[in-house]
């Protein structure tokens, strides 16, 4: 393999922290829950650059856990979205400052 | 020569992947957001392919692009995102704290990331890609793993998505209060009430066989 595990690293990392950027940056809820799961692909890819280098299938194991637990993550996030959206009809994450209403 | 285009593919994969993050997080309207997401997930399934591991590579692609970025579509048609009014896409202040945050938390990452690591050989796991090659390629060296030693996280998993389809279903069920209230009429009865007290009983069905199940595979 031509390019070192240090590349993928750095680049999963970047992906990642782009993601934590989107997290911090955004009051849209959808861009936040979009964020999050840029911060997955990054965390993805470390998994399975080191799953790669290391020569052990249990990086590629984790990975596909992963993926399973941010389907349902999504599947979930996005119903409590619809419910939010059809209580409080706006999309600023600054609105949502209440537990209960 | 092979190596100069794996330098080159990586490059390529590496450099668009970013860009479109960046894009994802940037752009104002959610859909391009979503879209730009899709980008993400397509350059890093290269980058999958890059390291050999095709599978994962198509499980991927079929998941993130197929299943999660299709509901995040789903959602954004079905919510109307017209009623949100303009959002200012970068607020200052928050600027302020949020790029510091991420660019201290990305050289962190990316010191460890780069600090010179030898991969001795006594580190290195049974699946060398001698041994791929002879079990017929990535799927058959995964599911040599995830089949023995992963057997139970992997039933746990399937488990997760049935609780998670129910939990959404329950969520974003419409509770129409009024219906609730008033005691059903017989047109009601006959247009919406009886399919949703289905829909409930189904539900309930549904839960029960999860715990079920869930005890079953506890056993193993």
């Amino acid at each position: 393999m031509a390019v070192p595990l240090n590349a993928f690293l750095i680049v999963g990392a970047l992906i990642f922290s782009i993601g934590v950027f989107g997290v911090l940056i955004r009051r849209n809820i959808l861009i936040v829950f979009i964020s999050i799961e840029l911060m997955l692909q990054g965390v993805n890819l470390t998994l399975g650059a080191f799953s790669t280098f290391l020569e052990d299938m249990g990086g590629n194991v984790l990975v596909l856990m992963s993926l399973t637990v941010a389907a349902a993550e999504a599947a979930v996030g996005l119903a409590i979205l619809v419910a939010l959206s059809r209580t409080w009809r706006v999309f600023n994450i600054d609105r949502f400052n209440r537990l209960r209403w | 020569m092979t190596s100069i285009v794996q330098v080159l593919a990586f490059t390529y994969l590496a450099v668009l992947a970013v860009v479109a993050a960046l894009a994802t997080v940037s752009l104002r309207n959610p859909i391009h957001c979503a879209l730009g997401l899709v980008m993400v997930v397509f350059h890093v399934a290269g980058l999958f392919v890059l390291m050999g591991n095709g599978f994962i590579a198509a499980v991927q692609v079929i998941v993130y692009a197929g299943a999660i970025i299709v509901l995040f579509l789903f959602t954004m048609m079905l919510l109307d995102l017209r009623q949100q009014g303009r959002e200012r896409t970068f607020h200052t202040r928050q600027l302020l704290f949020a790029f510091p945050l991420a660019a201290l938390l990305f050289i962190e990452t990316a010191w460890v990331a780069a600090s010179r690591t030898e991969i001795t050989s006594a580190m290195k796991g049974a699946f060398p890609p001698s041994r791929v090659d002879e079990l017929g390629g990535s799927a058959q060296a995964l599911a040599e793993v995830l089949f023995n030693a992963y057997l139970l996280p992997f039933e746990v998993a399937s488990v997760l998505l049935l609780a998670a389809a129910i939990g959404a279903l329950v969520l974003a069920r419409r509770v129409d209060e009024d219906r609730l209230a008033a005691p059903p009429s017989p047109v009601a009865d006959a247009a919406g009430q009886a399919p949703a007290d289905g829909g409930e009983e189904r539900l309930r069905g549904s839960g029960a066989t999860a715990t079920a199940d869930h005890g079953e595979y506890g056993g193993i």
